[in-house]
């Protein structure tokens, strides 16, 4: 232990009684601000959204589900989290083995490159997409040529969302797959398994619950993402409109009422994705760690 | 490399080598590789020979007019106020969360990481909503002359909003981990409560915080959902750069929207580094 403790001792017996007293109303002070600015910030916005789509009552709430811009929005996000959260666990999966198993030179490198999604600016993220696949892009001469529409329209929304949900399942992943170790699977190696049997049977149980807190946090971002889609997709009612741009969309067309119905949805997927995330660590005791 | 075999010809090893190294590169390596090159590295490829093809006297030229450098002043000021404000809140929380029992406590441990699953749009739309002039905490601030929501101070909002659990979560496992007899033994010796806090408590959280603040900073650089709903998104008020390559984008300014991406993303890459450096920093401590 090297903490310095060059404190000095000359503090007399009146002060430290004065802290005793001072001690019993710190705690209380400090939660009392704590809570104060997690209301201010967090919980009463949260409360908003469910007050404001539920405010003139339950009919008008289901009215606005029923519409088809609306209905064709929760379609187009199912769609786009159906493809690229099974990509995405697959692309996890395979860095996270091919990480976590190996010893490389520049393998912080290839972290630090895995992790670059996160710190792109989503618009950038579109915007890149845009510059390849554009009409001015590298590709666009190409893919106009074969009447193949990228950018504004479906692939280019799936693009953007896959981007941005890339790493989840990776960086779940790998903290598990090292703590492991390969102890057990050497085992079933010796047994006689084949490659396929061990990670089905021994891989797979081992991780599960970093693996499924990976899916999760892909699919709740796959859903909700804004910046990157909104840039791609041009945002047409009825055909490239995911939900999160129908939500920004009424609330700029002043239907204030539509876009909380529609919040209403994305927040409940908030509120089941913190849900599970409460159960895996009380069932792993491990915190999930942001970065 | 086996000696003992006849056939040891140069030729023979290069090619074992070469048949080694492609086995090396087995079947999830070749599935990481190419998804990040088709995903990652090609479209980076892209927007950065983009912006090479303009000159460096044309990149210039846009990456500092005016409407540029006033949309830097509000996304890079804004962003960094909000994860100091958060550096210390964030701090406070994760104190409060590890070391005392109150009501509800699991309830706001919880809460807590909200903004990573709330989608953007929604969180901009609400905030907006609380914080406009007839909103539920808005109209508490408007009798005093203080406007939120469409001005500077709203960003600032939105990016405390979303920087938030980065500090807490940084903080949290170092403080958890903390051995408290190192602080009874400050008390011992007789320090107080405020000494024992700075000389003992303080020093080996300073990488956990700074940590957090980057990438809170760093996220609320990138951040667009959010801020474009509760800003007016006027040049020189409170235009952040996202916006500004959005809307360079739908005028079909592509060298535009280019220039100010490349000038984001540098700066997301000059983030990743820092952190790196501050993790580095924050492990030092562990080895002691």
């Amino acid at each position: 232990m090297s903490t310095e403790l060059k404190v000095e001792t000359t503090t007399d017996r009146p002060k430290q009684q004065g802290e005793k007293v001072q001690a019993n109303w710190v705690p209380t002070i400090l939660i009392g601000v704590g809570v104060l600015y997690l209301g201010v910030v967090l919980l009463i916005p949260a409360l908003n959204v469910f007050v404001q789509a539920f405010h003139k009552g339950v009919g008008p709430f289901f009215q606005n589900l029923t519409e088809p811009d609306f209905l064709h929005a929760v379609k187009l996000t199912l769609l786009l989290a159906l493809i690229a959260v099974p990509i995405n666990t697959i692309f996890g999966l395979c860095a996270a083995w091919a990480i976590a198993r190996n010893q490389f030179p520049g393998k912080t490198f290839v972290l630090s490159l895995i992790d670059l999604p996160f710190s792109i600016s989503p618009v950038v993220a579109g915007l890149m997409i845009v510059l390849l696949y554009g009409r001015n892009g590298w590709f666009g001469g190409w893919l106009q040529a074969h009447d193949i529409n990228i950018v504004f329209a479906f692939p280019g929304m799936l693009l953007a969302t896959a981007f941005v949900s890339m790493p989840f399942v990776a960086r779940e992943v790998i903290p598990v797959l090292e703590e492991v170790g390969t102890d057990q699977e050497e085992a079933a190696k010796t047994l006689g398994a084949n490659d396929w049997q061990i990670f089905w049977r021994v891989t797979v149980p081992n991780i599960r619950w970093g693996l499924l807190y990976g899916i999760i946090l892909t699919n709740a971002r796959a859903m909700g993402e804004f910046g990157a889609v909104s840039v791609v997709s041009g945002n047409i009612a009825g055909t490239t409109q995911s939900l999160p741009l129908f939500v920004e969309e009424s609330y700029k067309q002043y239907q204030t009422e539509a876009a909380y119905s529609a919040s209403v949805l994305l927040a409940l997927l908030a509120v089941i994705t913190l849900a599970i995330k409460e159960v895996i660590e009380r069932r792993t005791q491990i915190k999930t760690k942001v970065m | 490399m086996s000696p003992s075999t006849p056939l040891n010809s140069p030729k023979a090893s290069r090619l074992q080598a070469q048949e080694r190294w492609l086995a090396k590169f087995t079947w999830p390596w070749r599935i990481t590789w190419g998804y990040l090159t088709f995903m990652l590295l090609l479209p980076l490829a892209a927007m950065l020979l983009k912006a090479s093809t303009e000159g460096w006297d044309k990149f210039w030229e846009i990456a500092t007019d005016p409407v540029a450098l006033s949309t830097y002043d509000v996304t890079f000021v804004t962003s960094l106020i909000a994860a100091l404000i958060n550096g210390v809140f964030g701090t406070l929380l994760a104190w409060i969360l590890v070391r005392y029992d109150f009501p509800f406590k699991r309830l706001m441990d919880a809460i807590i990481d909200l903004p990573f699953a709330l989608p953007t749009a929604v969180a901009g739309l609400t905030l907006a909503t609380v914080y406009s002039d007839n909103g539920w905490i808005g109209s508490l601030l408007a009798p005093l002359g203080i406007k939120v929501a469409f001005t500077r101070l709203g960003v600032g909002v939105a990016m405390v909003f979303i920087s938030l659990p980065f500090v807490v979560r940084t903080v949290q496992p170092v403080l958890s981990e903390m051995e408290r007899e190192i602080e009874e033994a400050s008390w011992c010796l007789g320090a107080s409560q405020w000494q024992t806090f700075w000389r003992v408590i303080f020093p080996p959280l300073m990488p956990a915080i700074l940590t957090g603040v980057a990438l809170g900073f760093a996220r609320a650089v990138g951040e667009y959902g959010s801020t474009v709903i509760i800003a007016s998104n006027i040049p020189f008020e409170d235009l952040i750069a996202p916006v500004l390559i959005f809307q360079r984008l739908e005028q079909y300014d592509y060298a535009g929207a280019t220039t100010i991406g490349v000038v984001l993303l540098g700066i997301s890459l000059l983030m990743l580094l820092v952190i790196n450096l501050l993790q580095a920093w924050g492990r030092r401590y562990d080895e002691h």
